[in-house]
């Protein structure tokens, strides 16, 4: 991890902080940074990647400003964070898409659609798009099978390789050593899945004031298991038309249609949930800067949600076969641009999480005095 | 603002613990009630915002304290630290009464800290706020709106007008503009006047510009000067005050707590001039802490120098200003501006003095010195392993002793040993009533919980009949 002016501040803030240590009890990198009496630049990457951002340490600060030691860790990280995904990207030609990534982002979208139109209409024809198709394999009457599943492959597959060489590269850079702890591993997943650092000790995050509420982690819920519910949903559909020999559309009730549409519905909840929190939230202790990046990846799930929920409902129109296009496109960017937008968050702080975990089980700490 | 004022039942003076623990209880119990806060909302709540946690009785192991620490237990310690200056009857009710604290907190959105690794490391005596005095503040401001408290900041009170033994009005000032509140009950929580140091100086001489205040700016003592002059009784002496050594660098008020050092045992402790003065290995440290300040009040200018070596560095926890460090002595001494020859000299006559043992610093060790003057009776090792390193020292003044009199319904007594009927006080301004001397740790947020609900409730009964 290379020296900043954010890695300076990060590194002054939690020199303050582990002086202090009133925060310990709100989430895991106090604790962590307590380990700790100095910090290097790859302890400071893992802990911007161990703070969930619930603001908790903002408002309890007795430093914020405008005290003269103007105490803002929920931004310093944040603003840290988005310099660690810089960091750590691959192929390292390809971070440089981190550079105004909400605008990055919007346009990959809005070319993803564009390049799906235009080549259905071009390699199918135009009429194909604007004609009702129904029954069993209509939707590859708009795009061909092979076009459709290669492409898929293609970036899928490219965009995990290029996850997994990040989280090879933070791990690296912030320690190394094996994975394979099982026991860290195990409390790393709950914490994944249950989110527990953005609960605070309880009481859940600050969004808008001091007040605490679960909003932004209930909102992260719904989007976290929409996606899962649409990925199993691809997963089954996929079994069922190359395994079973069963092509798409499905019923209603089919378990694809089922899986899709309830976690499509999750996703809509808790895009337009976190969208709305950071709209009305307080921008002191956000970081400004990384907001289009936040802001896009939403739209693009909450897009890639909506189009599929769409899609179901008007797929025996003649609306279907662009829906469908744009459905694709959208698709197709969000799994292209995986590895350069937010979405790498989730990445690192997992990988941030099983290290905690580990370290968590050799812990050791000094005493101060009380007053 | 004044029209709103007119006609609220109970007036609140001050925005820290004490002063919400009353006005909520107050307004429970059905007073409208004002609270006026010198400071501005982003730094509301006095000291209070730099307190991490309270000392509480309890009987048997809690959800957050360990063990028992019961009346006796609670009130032998504070028999020790104020060595008998204390009022046996309003200490031991505040005592008892604490025992209430916890559950009566938590149901007003106070969040305690959960222990991190079990129950290994909860605190038998005391109860950590959850994210510190700034965060509990926070909930009780909260609570406070939710109840329909009026909180009006940056008003500053510069009088109270006392008649016979009723408050008819007080006297603030909000942008440059005086007025008059007229309330039914005052309950003054308005803290010591510790930042004020004009005062300091009346008691201290030219010293009290070498004090630090550690907390608010805003304790400036108007309050209880006005109260005093107009017959309220005092307790405590002015001189009496908690104050710490803390980091010489730290910043002129509130620094809080990051500027605290807890080094001194592991090092020897030098003056202006080079000197030691004092045994820094009398006793465990957290005994001890409160007594530095103090000491390095009374060296040549306000200033001490620790200095240790690296045996001693991961020893204690970090500091938030960086260490002195060099590779000898004299280096050392040059950085300080000391002079090097006689720390030198002092370092050489400990080394030699250091009787070798088994150190330990978890215990009263057996490192001590021998035919040294002062000695240092535990954790004493030679200072000879570079690099050496120093923190420079000066007093920070946590908050004064000097207060108002009350009784135990904190009501404030006037000189003539009359009680006033409107007037009640709670927290710092009273502490003297029960800390003659010394302190300990976590009561001074015991005791204006305690005093700010009873000095709330009797505010509200006042008001209301
Ligand atoms: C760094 C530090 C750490 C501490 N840690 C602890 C701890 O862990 N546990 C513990 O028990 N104690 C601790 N203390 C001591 C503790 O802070 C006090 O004993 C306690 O907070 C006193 O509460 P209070 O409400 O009486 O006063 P304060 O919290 O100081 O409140 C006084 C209020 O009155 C206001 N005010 C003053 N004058 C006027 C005026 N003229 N008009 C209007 N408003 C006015 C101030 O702005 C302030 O809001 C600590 C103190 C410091 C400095
Ligand atoms: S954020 Fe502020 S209150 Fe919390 S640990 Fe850091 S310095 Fe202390
Ligand atoms: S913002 Fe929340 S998660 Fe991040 S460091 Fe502060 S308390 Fe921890």
């Amino acid at each position: 991890m290379q020296s900043t002016n954010t890695t300076a501040e990060a590194r002054r803030l939690l020199e303050i902080c582990n002086a202090c240590r009133y925060c310990e009890g709100y989430c895991a990198v106090f604790p962590a940074m307590e380990l700790r009496r100095a910090f290097s630049n790859e302890d400071l990457s893992y802990l911007a990647n161990l703070c969930h951002n619930c603001r908790g340490c903002y408002y309890a600060c007795q430093y914020a400003p405008p005290h003269e030691f103007a105490i803002n860790l929920p931004k310093t990280l944040a603003e840290l964070r988005g310099e660690t995904y810089v960091e750590y990207a691959w192929p390292r030609p390809f971070a440089v898409l981190f550079q105004s990534n909400g605008t990055v982002i919007s346009i990959a979208t809005a070319v993803g659609i564009a390049v799906t139109l235009l080549l259905t209409a071009w390699l199918k024809s135009p009429q194909a798009l604007i004609q009702p198709h129904t029954g069993p394999g209509s939707f590859y009457e708009i795009i061909s099978e092979k076009a459709m599943i290669g492409v898929a492959l293609a970036t899928t597959g490219f965009s995990l390789l290029a996850l997994a060489i990040g989280a090879v590269r933070f791990w690296r850079d912030t320690g190394g050593g094996s994975v394979m702890n099982l026991r860290a591993l195990q409390t790393a997943i709950r914490d994944v899945l249950t989110l527990k650092n953005l609960g605070g000790a309880g009481e859940g995050c600050n969004n808008r004031d001091e007040k605490f509420s679960q909003v932004r982690r209930r909102y992260h819920h719904a989007l976290f298991y929409g996606f899962t519910l649409c990925m199993a949903s691809t997963t089954v559909a996929a079994i069922y038309d190359h395994i079973l020999g069963w092509p798409a559309p499905y019923s209603f009730f089919s378990m694809p249609v089922l899986l899709g549409s309830t976690g499509g519905l999750g996703m809509m909840i808790g895009t337009a949930g976190l969208y709305w929190l950071k709209i009305v939230g307080d921008p002191e202790p956000s970081a400004r800067k990384l907001l289009g990046a936040d802001y896009a990846l939403l739209m693009q799930m909450f897009l890639a949600a909506a189009t599929g929920e769409l899609l179901l409902a008007f797929r025996d129109t003649s609306a279907m076969g662009i829906l469908l296009a744009v459905h694709l496109g959208i698709i197709f960017s969000f799994f292209a641009f995986m590895p350069y937008s937010k979405f790498v968050h989730g990445i690192y702080r997992s990988a941030a999480l099983l290290r905690n975990a580990q370290e968590r089980l050799t812990v050791k700490n000094l005493a101060g005095s009380l007053e | 603002m004044v029209e709103s004022a007119q006609n609220c039942d109970v007036v609140v003076i001050g925005g820290g613990n004490a002063a919400l623990c009353a006005a909520i209880t107050a307004r429970e119990a059905g007073a409208s009630v004002l609270v006026v806060e010198h400071a501005p909302k982003a730094m509301r709540g006095g000291n209070s915002r730099h307190t991490r946690n309270l000392r509480l009785m309890h009987e048997a192991p809690t959800k957050v304290l360990s063990d028992a620490y019961t009346e006796n237990d609670y009130w032998d310690d504070l028999l020790r630290v104020t060595k008998g200056e204390t009022d046996e009857y309003l200490a031991k009710m505040t005592i008892r009464r604490s025992a209430e604290l916890s559950a009566w907190m938590e149901s007003h959105g106070v969040r305690f800290q959960p222990s991190l690794t079990g129950t290994l490391d909860l605190s038998r005596t005391n109860a950590f706020f959850l994210g510190g005095g700034k965060a509990l503040l926070n909930s009780y401001y909260n609570t406070a709106d939710k109840l329909g408290i009026k909180v009006h900041y940056e008003v500053e009170v510069l009088d109270v007008r006392r008649e016979g033994n009723v408050i008819r009005d007080i006297t603030i000032v909000q942008n440059g503009e005086k007025a008059i509140i007229v309330a039914k009950s005052v309950v003054v929580a308005s803290g010591g006047f510790q930042a004020n140091i004009e005062w300091l100086r009346e008691i201290w001489g030219g010293a009290a510009d070498n004090f630090i205040i550690r907390g608010t700016p805003y304790a400036q003592g108007k309050v209880l000067k006005a109260l005093l002059n107009q017959g309220i009784a005092q307790v405590g002496d002015p001189s009496q005050f908690h104050a710490v050594a803390i980091d010489a660098r730290a910043p002129k008020f509130d620094g809080g707590i990051v500027t605290r050092l807890d080094c001194v045992p592991f090092s020897i402790v030098v003056n202006r001039d080079g000197k030691r003065f004092y045994d820094e290995g009398q006793d465990m440290w957290p005994k001890r802490y409160a007594i530095w300040g103090r000491l390095v009040a009374q060296c040549p200018e306000q200033v001490a120098y620790c200095v240790f070596d690296r045996k001693c560095i991961n020893l204690f926890m970090p500091s938030v200003f960086p260490v002195f460090k060099a590779d000898s002595l004299g280096e050392l001494a040059a950085q300080l501006t000391l002079d090097p020859g006689r720390l030198a000299a002092t370092v050489a006559e400990y080394n030699r003095a250091v009787v070798p043992g088994e150190f330990n610093h978890r215990i009263l060790d057996n490192c001590t010195t021998q035919g040294l003057n002062p000695p240092k009776s535990h954790w004493a090792q030679p200072i000879d392993s570079p690099p050496f390193y120093a923190y420079p020292l000066r007093p920070g003044i946590t908050f004064t002793y000097l207060g108002i009199k009350v009784d135990e319904h904190a009501r404030a007594m006037t000189t003539e040993g009359h009680t006033m009927a409107n007037l009640f006080a709670a927290g710092e301004i009273m502490s003297g009533n029960v800390l003659g001397q010394g302190y300990l740790a976590g009561f001074g947020m015991t005791l204006g919980s305690v005093f700010g609900r009873i000095a709330g409730a009797g505010a509200a009964k006042y008001a209301i009949n």
